[in-house]
């Protein structure tokens, strides 16, 4: 009886993995099994899974132009069945400008995540495994970036590079790692006194390899937790350095550069700014709870 | 699952945060003999009037500050005597003569005479600060002042200029802040290595007018009070408190709770949802400041005659009036404002896509071309900017916005590197001079020149134009001044690379309890000293 | 997540292996302290250089915001030399940090007055604001983030989720706005936007500049509830914002310590549970949550230039955001010293706090 005639949830399932991969493919066997089971999980998987085909559909699926509107006739109507969110100052509809902005809004949210998130992860594992004056001076450093002032950036990087919100996901980038590090830094320094980090090292693993392969991967989970929460705050961050020019040039219909044109009509004409702020919170729960679902299924301690 | 000790320290705390909360709410109103108003008067830097030139500055030291003459609010092409009681003009046009008023103080008790308004224009001159031009166009210099402004008797001032110009002008420019008359001996007391007292009258007062200031707290608050010494009318409230608000909702949120008596920077929304509220009113007057498209003669096709008056008919002058600007601002196609000598009714542009096609054709670009427009992130100037890009869009003209802030923007155009810009003009004084001098005068087209009249910025060259703005400030016959301004802007609205687009409104929103108040067509004619409470 | 020693008796000898070659950190030593202060300045070095050379780049005329639109040439000119702004950039760096090291920050060019006087007067009302902000929203966001850890999975915990992602993904002008809508307009239970009644402005003479303590010294009890109730809808503002995260983070880090098997072997030895939750797993889950709290703290000391908008307060975010956007450049770099100055503070603190709490980061 070997492995290859036994089926392949077996082969799976297996106390006594044969090998390296099987083990491996194991665990993302139960991982994902596990992920399927948590229904909140399922529900912000699928709900991202539908933002992104919005977005990839979104010129089939945006019912009037998003660009444009007439002022006399469209300006500031309250929703109704023909215009299901209403529309805004300049007459466009903003149901429309909600599905074609959901593509822009969605590629800034995962680029500076991306771009954040594992530079803050590695800078903090490093300082908080190494210690010493290596430490102080990446703390130091993560210092100096928390307490720059973000906007002097923005205005350098609208001066070198020019307006657009490209350059904004690179400047938000550079000014979001520092709380990933701190917090991957707090966790290393009571992850790096442990037997089995000690027993990793007296098996003669490199630093690098230490840091990369055992710190990194537990430091992930609230490293995960912490991006999703920041989903939100990225996007409003990039709203507020659109009033600078790095941001959303008009018309385009970012969804933060809506709400911040739907903050003089917050008292009276609250959907302008009403319908933007619910798709950013439905993302927002979307990835949390995507998130929170990820971090149960990596995380090995997690209760059953 | 919160322990015991947490939940009820959690409850005694908020149940002492509504106790202590309901009872600070209670007092809300503002005291009977104080008026507060909200204010965003964060582009204050001075309380100098020889330094003063921003709006918020204008309004505290038109409040605070005497001068030779002030404009009548009730009809602006007419003189008031503030400290000056008559005045006269020689025959060849080149002196003129102020008789004081009798008795006059300063807020401090020094008395006011014409040694003291000698004085003031002359540090004015002698500080050279940015309004300094306001006098020094009149020929006098550092060398020159003290002979050319003299007191020749305790109640009389004699100016002297180096050309007849028109006496209109020279009366209107007089009427400036810069024109403020400072309190000498309290200014000299005050005086550091010979510096005309200036780093203490920054932030200090040394006034005679019917409000004095007490305090400047940059960008918090501005108190006034009534001054005893004041010649005229003692003002009837003791207290005159500007708050700093930049947020047009909160501004509304505290006038509609009684917080403050008077709301400045209301948007048109909230205008417009205020009128329905019976506790509250409004009061508007138009305001000498226009609002335009310009575009830099340095870009190829911005410089074709056919493509500047194309742009003219990609507006669309209605609607925006209607909507964006309703209340704030009324559709103003010339570079003068209302009120002032020579400001011109005539409106001839209106959306017109077809004409506008049709230009273009002829200057050879019939599918349009790609401009950029450079534009400041506040409203109504951003939706204005949207809107005509959707509507040159239909002409084939693909308009990009570059956003940036006020400053930002600011810089870029006096460098000369954009495209199109969107700005505003607030005159100076209250003389049609104030706007020629900058639309229709560029004296040196060079990159390197002195003067930055928005014409120079937008690379606009005009000679001729120029000789007629300088024949204009020289001619002394009312009658033939009006006209001749008349024929600038007839020539300006065909071929300048000006799309004019608005004339500022400016709206207070008041407490229905408060009598006097009326806004004046310049900041430093917004008078706070004659309003009461009830 | 740590596995913890199971040997309760202390050190083993390969734990001792692994602190020793894991490197020294701040030892009681002189030197040590000395290599400490001469980073902590490198830090400020670096912060002002950096600061000041990107400030030289921006595309903002400095002289714009002291002179006008409207100067003459000659007056812009004069306004540049005195600014000193025609000298090369590594001059204008050396002049200025000679000026600081004598304790001269400079003169604002917008409030003419010494850039620590306005510094000094809208620092305070930041504090006052993040102080009570932060004690609202760690004060509940713990207590909440445990609560939902425990209760895992249930409604409480979907409960707390919402309210912290509302709290997250509303914009700050927003629900600014709302709340002043609700609770100062049509109820009447809080002051409106500013700091204190036109009233009281004059009754009191600020000493610290923090309302709630001059008011309750100069035994002013009126003003002092005045102040209070202008406090309380902007600080609950901000408090939300960090009980959103705090929360959140807590709830991590209490399941991270809820699935130790310290808390099976305690439970079997019979703790009760709330001593279990409080005492032990709290306690070991505040390491990394000390520093979410440091950080969110810093956060809200920074200043938040939307709160104080919509809140007319006259706060540090707005007097940064201000001067950044005329370039006046003597505030703006006043005011990243004293916010590099929080964050460095706020960092050392709860590196020592993480000593006090957990003897695991200690290194003999």
């Amino acid at each position: 009886m070997t492995p290859k005639t036994a089926s392949l949830r077996d082969w799976l399932s297996t106390d006594r993995p044969m090998s390296r991969r099987q083990a491996f493919m194991g665990r993302v066997y139960h991982g994902c099994r596990d992920f399927s089971r948590n229904r909140l999980a399922m529900l912000g998987l699928l709900t991202v899974l539908a933002l992104i085909l919005v977005a990839i559909f979104a010129d089939l699926l945006a019912p009037y132009s998003a660009y444009t509107g007439d002022l006399r006739t469209t300006r500031l109507l309250p929703p109704s069945w023909a215009h299901w969110f209403g529309t805004d100052d300049q007459g466009r509809d903003i149901l429309s400008r909600i599905i074609i902005g959901s593509r822009i809004t969605l590629m800034v949210v995962i680029l500076v995540a991306v771009l954040a998130a594992p530079l803050g992860l590695i800078v903090g594992t490093v300082a908080g495994y190494a210690g010493g004056w290596v430490d102080a001076v990446l703390m130091r450093i993560t210092d100096i970036f928390l307490a720059f002032p973000r906007l002097i950036l923005a205005l350098a990087f609208v001066a070198a590079l020019g307006p657009g919100i490209q350059n904004a996901v690179i400047a938000i980038a550079i000014t979001s790692w520092p709380p990933y590090a701190r917090m991957a830094r707090a966790e290393t320094l009571t992850i790096r006194q442990t037997d089995y980090i000690a027993a990793v090292r007296l098996l003669g693993a490199s630093p690098w390899r230490i840091v990369l392969s055992h710190i990194m991967p537990l430091c992930v989970s609230s490293v995960i937790v912490r991006v999703t929460l920041d989903m939100a705050g990225i996007i409003l961050t990039a709203a507020g350095l659109g009033f600078l020019g790095l941001g959303a040039q008009p018309p385009m219909p970012e969804w933060g550069a809506m709400i911040a044109n739907g903050r003089l009509y917050v008292l009276d004409q609250w959907w302008v700014a009403a319908a933007p702020g619910a798709a950013i919170f439905v993302v927002s729960l979307a990835f949390n709870l995507l998130g929170d679902g990820l971090r149960d299924a990596l995380d090995p301690k997690a209760a059953k | 699952m919160l322990p015991l000790l947490s939940r009820r320290v959690l409850c005694a705390t908020a149940a002492a945060a509504m106790l202590a909360c309901s009872a600070g709410a209670a007092l809300a109103a503002t005291p009977k003999d104080t008026l507060v108003l909200a204010f965003g008067f964060d582009d204050i830097i001075t309380m100098d009037p020889a330094e003063a030139f921003e709006l918020s500055a204008g309004e505290i030291m038109g409040n605070t500050y005497d001068r030779l003459l002030r404009l009548d609010i009730n009809d602006p092409s007419k003189l008031v005597g503030d400290v000056a009681k008559s005045w006269t003009v020689s025959a060849d046009g080149k002196t003129y003569t102020f008789e004081l008023k009798p008795g006059l103080k300063f807020a401090s008790g020094n008395p006011l005479t014409a040694e003291e308004v000698a004085y003031s224009l002359q540090r004015a001159v002698m500080l050279d600060k940015s309004p300094a031009f306001i006098l020094t166009q009149f020929g006098f210099s550092k060398a020159n002042v003290k002979d050319k402004i003299k007191a020749t008797s305790p109640t009389t001032v004699t100016l002297e200029t180096d050309k007849a110009y028109a006496p209109t002008f020279v009366f209107n420019c007089l009427t400036a802040n810069v024109a403020g008359i400072v309190d000498m001996k309290l200014v000299q007391s005050k005086e550091v290595n010979g510096d005309w007292g200036y780093a203490w009258l920054k932030t200090n007062y040394a006034g005679s007018g019917p409000l004095k200031l007490r305090e400047w707290r940059a960008n918090e608050i501005v108190a006034l009070e009534r001054n005893d010494n004041y010649y005229g009318a003692k003002p009837k409230l003791a207290r005159v408190i500007y708050r700093h608000v930049k947020e047009s909702a909160t501004q509304r949120l505290l006038l509609e709770k009684g917080d403050i008596d008077i709301a400045r920077n209301l948007s048109p929304q909230d205008i417009a949802a205020l009128s329905a509220n019976k506790d509250v009113k409004l009061t508007s007057t138009p305001k000498g400041t226009v609002y335009y498209i310009s575009l830099n003669q340095k870009n190829a096709n911005l410089a074709k005659p056919e493509v500047r008056e194309a742009l003219k008919y990609l507006v669309d002058y209605d609607a925006i009036g209607d909507t964006l600007i309703k209340n704030i601002g009324v559709i103003n196609q010339n570079f003068l404002p209302q009120g002032l000598l020579g400001a011109s009714k005539d409106k001839p542009y209106k959306l017109d896509v077809a004409k506008a096609k049709a230009l273009l054709a002829k200057a050879g670009l019939p599918n349009g071309f790609k401009v950029t427009i450079d534009m400041r992130t506040i409203q109504p100037v951003q939706g204005i900017t949207e809107a005509f890009q959707q509507t040159a869009k239909q002409a084939g003209i693909d308009v990009e916005i570059i956003p940036g802030d006020g400053k930002q923007t600011l810089t870029k155009y006096r460098a000369r590197t954009h495209d199109m810009y969107i700005g505003q003009w607030g005159a100076d004084y209250w003389d049609p001079h104030s706007n020629a001098d900058t639309f229709t005068r560029n004296p040196d087209n060079a990159d390197d020149a002195k003067a930055k009249p928005l014409a120079w910025r937008n690379a606009w060259a005009i000679p001729e134009l120029t000789k007629q703005s300088d024949a204009a400030v020289l001619e002394r016959d009312a009658g033939k001044r009006k006209k001749m301004y008349e024929d600038l802007q007839a020539e300006f609205r065909k071929t300048s690379p000006f799309i004019m687009l608005y004339q500022q409104t400016e709206v207070a929103a008041f407490r229905s309890n408060v009598d006097g108040l009326k806004l004046g067509p310049t900041f430093d004619t917004n008078y706070m000293f004659n309003a009461s409470k009830r | 997540m740590a596995i913890p020693d199971p040997t309760a008796a202390g050190v083993t000898p390969l734990s001792a292996v692994a602190t020793r070659t894991a490197g020294q950190r701040f030892t009681p030593h002189a030197k040590s302290f000395g290599n400490f202060l001469v980073v902590i300045l490198l830090t400020y070095l670096g912060l002002l250089a950096v600061t000041f050379f990107i400030g030289r780049v921006i595309p903002i005329d400095p002289v714009l915001a002291i002179v006008g639109d409207r100067a003459p040439a000659h007056v812009i000119e004069r306004a540049r030399q005195e600014l000193g702004l025609d000298k090369p950039l590594y001059e204008q760096f050396y002049i200025y940090l000679g000026k600081v090291l004598k304790g001269d920050f400079g003169v604002s060019v917008l409030t003419a007055n010494p850039v620590m006087t306005d510094i000094k007067r809208a620092f305070p009302a930041t504090l006052e604001l993040a102080s009570l902000g932060i004690l609202i929203g760690a004060g509940l966001g713990v207590p909440l983030g445990v609560w939902a850890a425990v209760r895992r999975g249930k409604l409480v915990d979907q409960v707390v989720r919402v309210i912290g992602l509302v709290g997250y993904s509303v914009p700050i002008f927003w629900l600014g706005l709302m709340a002043l809508v609700l609770f100062y307009a049509r109820l009447g239970w809080v002051s409106g936007p500013g700091r204190i009644d036109v009233t009281y402005e004059y009754t009191i003479t600020p000493v610290t500049g923090l309302l709630l303590l001059d008011t309750a010294m100069a035994g002013e009890w009126e003003a002092f509830r005045n102040v209070f109730s202008h406090l309380i809808l902007p600080a609950s503002l901000l408090g939300y914002f960090a009980l959103a995260y705090i929360s959140r983070m807590t709830r991590s880090f209490m399941l991270n310590e809820l699935a130790q098997e310290y808390v099976i072997a305690a439970r079997a030895k019979g703790l009760s549970e709330s001593r279990i939750i409080w005492r032990h797993a709290l306690r070991n889950a505040m390491v990394p949550l000390v520093t979410v709290i440091a950080l969110s703290y810093a956060g809200l000391l920074e200043g938040s230039v939307l709160t104080e908008t919509v809140f007319a307060w006259p706060g540090l975010g707005l007097y940064i955001t201000n001067s950044l956007q005329n370039a006046d450049m003597n505030a703006v770099l006043g005011g990243t010293i004293v916010v590099g100055s929080i964050f460095v503070g706020l960092n050392l603190l709860s590196d020592v706090l993480y000593k006090l709490l957990d003897p695991r980061t200690r290194i003999r």
